[in-house]
């Protein structure tokens, strides 16, 4: 196929084929630089939580007045919540996993108040339950006894407990040592309590879910019943999720009504609702990038449609002249090629520019140079298929046209 | 003319309603996206309050930890100790309005009315100044003075909601609510009020709504036991065994009204004169680092247009732009299949101005058209912005001011469109036209 006919052709018409080039280079650097970023949040949203998510159901009991508030009505609860029909196993905490609220601590190995090496860590207080009522695994060492979950009369005097033993992530873990070395080692918080590692969950993500930090938790076996607040987290059998949901808050109420039980609902739904900006960023971002597809798939489609109709009689000639429909449709689908070609040329020194716009104001990481590839074979393939239809309708042109004076 | 020239451009429209509707289409897409993302913007971006966001200012005073700042580079913490408030609230010179405040998470029950059901409030402990600072509209009663505030009055303040819950919505002034043991009498109930952003109290959320109750600051203080705070509490070291109000955590926000940049000056030198104070009872152990920033300046250094909403701005500005390009080629492509008219019309007399208004009308037009599509669509997708974003339950709406903006935004868009469509049309010889007809 001979490419110079096409191109003195395009020329002819230079305007439509540069402004047709000109959205396809903006949609290419849209598309690679917002399919980053959508990759990026579906990782994030996509990272295991170490939890058995699906299958827990988490809610807070409020006290109305102050009666109730004590390590009795947490023991009582636990019982009724253990002795209900589907529950594997429950415990209490102050807050839930990431849920965006909870409580940040810190820890290092060697207890310096300005040690680099302090890592920063999601604290959970929870019983002799906690590992079986998130469904963890215990990857190295022992979860807790009954016996060794101690009681805080108070919120301040958390901060003085001693805490002899507690379980770390393997994230944890290895940050605090890195040799791999963790288990039975001490470790210091700020108020320098030492503390012994005597065990290692595979994984367990903290309180925060935009944290750096997030593969950083504790577990220590304490209750606070200091707090008129308290929430529990039930693990249900399979499939007995749905009943305990709805039973769950008149089991409660019925041991202690003075109080309100709200918030029933899945860990995973507590999950799903933190990412709430991640997943409302990629669904707009993917309605964004599916709208410009189609916008520029119509600039193509528009461009080609009238190239086919200014050129009736050209087309006309060349069929007279022997040239076969298939030769009419190649070469309306190499034009498309060829100026979609010249548009991601383009398009890809706009993709890197935005990219570096955005690395530079938002703190965004450097765009994966595999998605300027992806979105050119892709923008080929739109623009070949947005060509097809004018190309099939430029190839029923008769060679009879030629003939004809208009 | 005008006249002629939008009877010809509705004329010409109608007779390729296939490319026509492509247009409207593509100017309509450009402009809702950009609508969608920019009305978000604009009020994540906006000024909550106004005609007094200069006078009010947020207090930030450094207690930080010795070794390194709440952030870098040098950041004081974003709000305040607990009895910095308070020293702040008793001592600062008279004639200056003043709000110290706190989240508070209480349960209120409605004695006089057993049937009805206890209610998690999200509340506010603050000083009585606040109402008056922050131009709370009343829909009965009013705030507390200054004598509540230093009795500990038990009086509440309700919001409009809160009172529709427990009372009604009835009157409720001189009715009483209970916490617990305490009876709180109601004094005023709030009417629809709703700052966006909730600049006064960003630690929980720029758009979370606004309080559900208020209760005098020393009130709480005087519960402090009972009574949950509501909202962030940062602390650098551990708080003594006195508790977290005697410590250096802080969850307490602090504002003054400031009328002039002379009563600034003066302000900042009390501060500084505070902070000096304190520093010889061996607080303070970081320079000198106060802080006081009026409402906007407040809602920059909080971020609280989040970096995801700019994104979004930025790439639908350049759908936007691709959608107009798009516009540019179609106008270009029906303009000159129609070249032999024109041809005609300038061979009988019609100048190339007047051709060239011609179509800029019509481009005109579409542009109207498509401006009308695109709140439609504007409208669809802060629809979709809602249901996505919980939070945004506020801020994604449409005004009358945007509305105003997109229907001109998509004209000018439809005219920058049609320019250069339009001079290529009206330099076209007509002697060809005329000849190959």
């Amino acid at each position: 196929m001979e490419i110079r006919p096409i191109l003195s052709a395009m020329l002819r018409n230079r305007t439509g084929a540069v402004l047709v080039a000109l959205q396809i280079a903006i949609t290419l650097a849209v598309l690679c630089n917002a399919g980053f970023i959508v990759q990026q949040r579906l990782d994030k949203m996509d990272r295991p939580t170490g939890y058995d998510a699906a299958n827990i159901v988490t809610l807070q009991t409020v006290a109305i007045d102050k009666s109730g508030v004590d390590a009795s009505q947490i023991a009582a609860d636990l019982r009724a919540l253990r002795a209900m029909p589907g529950v594997a196993a429950a415990s209490p905490t102050p807050q839930l996993p990431l849920s965006n609220s909870g409580i940040g601590w810190a820890l290092s190995p060697t207890g310096e108040p300005d040690d680099p090496d302090r890592v920063n860590i999601s604290m959970y207080m929870v019983d002799e339950q906690g590992l079986d009522a998130l469904g963890m695994t215990l990857a190295e060492g022992r979860w807790f006894g009954p016996e060794e979950v101690e009681t805080a009369t108070d919120l301040e005097e958390l901060i003085r407990l001693p805490m002899p033993s507690v379980v770390l992530t393997r994230a944890a873990a290895d940050k605090l040592f890195p040799e791999g070395n963790a288990l039975g080692q001490t470790v210091y918080d700020f108020p320098g309590r030492s503390m012994q590692i005597v065990g290692i969950v595979d994984k367990a993500q903290g309180y925060f879910v935009n944290s750096q930090s997030a593969e950083n938790s504790m577990f220590w076996p304490v209750l606070v019943p200091a707090n008129d607040q308290q929430y529990y987290i039930v693990r249900t059998r399979p499939g007995e999720r749905d009943a305990v949901l709805r039973e769950v808050e008149s089991v409660l109420l019925a041991g202690n009504p003075r109080r309100l039980v709200r918030d029933v609902r899945s860990l995973a739904d507590v999950v799903g609702e933190s990412y709430g900006n991640d997943r409302a960023m990629t669904v707009t971002l993917l309605a964004v990038m599916g709208l410009l597809v189609a916008v520029t798939v119509l600039g193509i489609f528009g461009l080609m449609s009238f190239n086919v109709s200014r050129r009736r009689k050209q087309i006309g000639t060349r069929r007279a002249l022997g040239a076969r429909r298939a030769d009419i449709v190649r070469h309306f689908l190499l034009e498309s090629w060829v100026i979609t070609t010249v548009g991601v040329l383009a398009g890809t020194a706009l993709a890197v520019g935005l990219s570096v716009w955005l690395v530079g104001s938002f703190e965004l990481p450097k765009l994966d140079w595999r998605y300027i590839p992806a979105g050119i074979i892709m923008l080929w393939a739109v623009g070949q298929a947005a060509a097809y239809g004018p190309a099939r309708r430029a190839a029923a042109i008769e060679p009879a046209v030629a003939t004809r004076s208009v | 003319m005008f006249a002629y020239h939008l009877r010809l451009a509705l004329r010409s429209l109608g007779r390729t309603p296939g490319l026509s509707a492509l247009m409207v289409v593509a100017i309509g897409l450009g402009i809702g996206v950009c609508m969608t993302m920019l009305s978000v913007y604009a009020l994540m971006a906006g000024d909550p309050i106004p005609h007094k966001s200069d006078r009010l200012y947020a207090v930030q005073l450094d207690n930080w930890d010795p070794n390194q700042p709440f952030n870098e580079p040098n950041e004081p913490p974003n709000q305040l100790t607990w009895r910095d408030a308070q020293a702040l609230a008793e001592r600062s010179p008279a004639g200056i309005a003043r709000a110290a405040m706190s989240g508070v998470g209480v349960v209120f029950e409605v004695p006089d009315a057993p049937e009805v059901r206890p209610e998690i409030v999200t509340g506010r402990a603050t000083t009585g100044d606040f109402f008056a600072m922050f131009d709370v509209p009343f829909r009965y009663g009013g705030g507390w003075d200054k004598l509540a505030d230093a009795d500990a009055a038990q009086v509440v303040v309700l919001s409009r909601e809160l009172n529709d819950g427990l009372f009604g919505g009835e009157n409720s002034v001189g009715r009483s609510v209970r916490v617990g043991d305490t009876y709180l009498r109601v004094v005023g109930v709030v009417d629809d009020w709703d700052p966006t952003p909730r600049f006064y109290d960003l630690s929980s959320g720029a758009f979370s709504p606004v309080d559900d109750a208020f209760v005098p600051l020393s009130l709480f203080d005087r519960h402090r036991e009972d009574w949950g705070i509501n909202g962030s509490v940062n602390c650098f070291e551990p708080p003594p065994a006195e508790g977290i109000f005697e410590s250096e955590c802080v969850f307490t926000q602090f504002w003054v009204e400031l009328p002039d940049e002379t009563s600034v000056r003066d302000y900042h030198a009390f501060l500084d004169a505070y902070v000096q104070e304190q520093k010889q009872l061996g607080r303070f152990q970081r320079p000198l680092n106060n802080r006081l920033s009026d409402v906007n300046e407040w809602l920059d250094i909080n971020e609280v247009v989040q970096d995801d909403n700019t994104v979004l701005l930025g790439l639908s500005f350049m759908f936007l732009a691709v959608c107009l390009l798009n516009t540019v080629g179609l106008l270009l492509a029906k303009f000159l299949g129609r070249a032999g008219d024109v041809g005609v019309r300038r061979a009988l007399g019609a100048s190339r101005a007047v051709v060239f208004q011609q179509h800029l009308i019509e481009v005109g037009v579409l542009g109207a058209i498509g401006g009308v599509v695109g709140l439609g669509l504007a409208w669809a997708g802060l629809a979709g912005v809602r249901s996505l974003y919980a939070d945004y339950e506020r801020v994604a709406q449409l005004n009358l001011e945007l509305v105003a903006v997109a229907i001109g935004l998509a004209i000018l868009a439809g005219v920058i469109a049609g320019l250069y469509p339009a001079w290529r049309i009206c330099r076209i010889a007509p002697a060809v036209y005329l000849k190959t007809q």
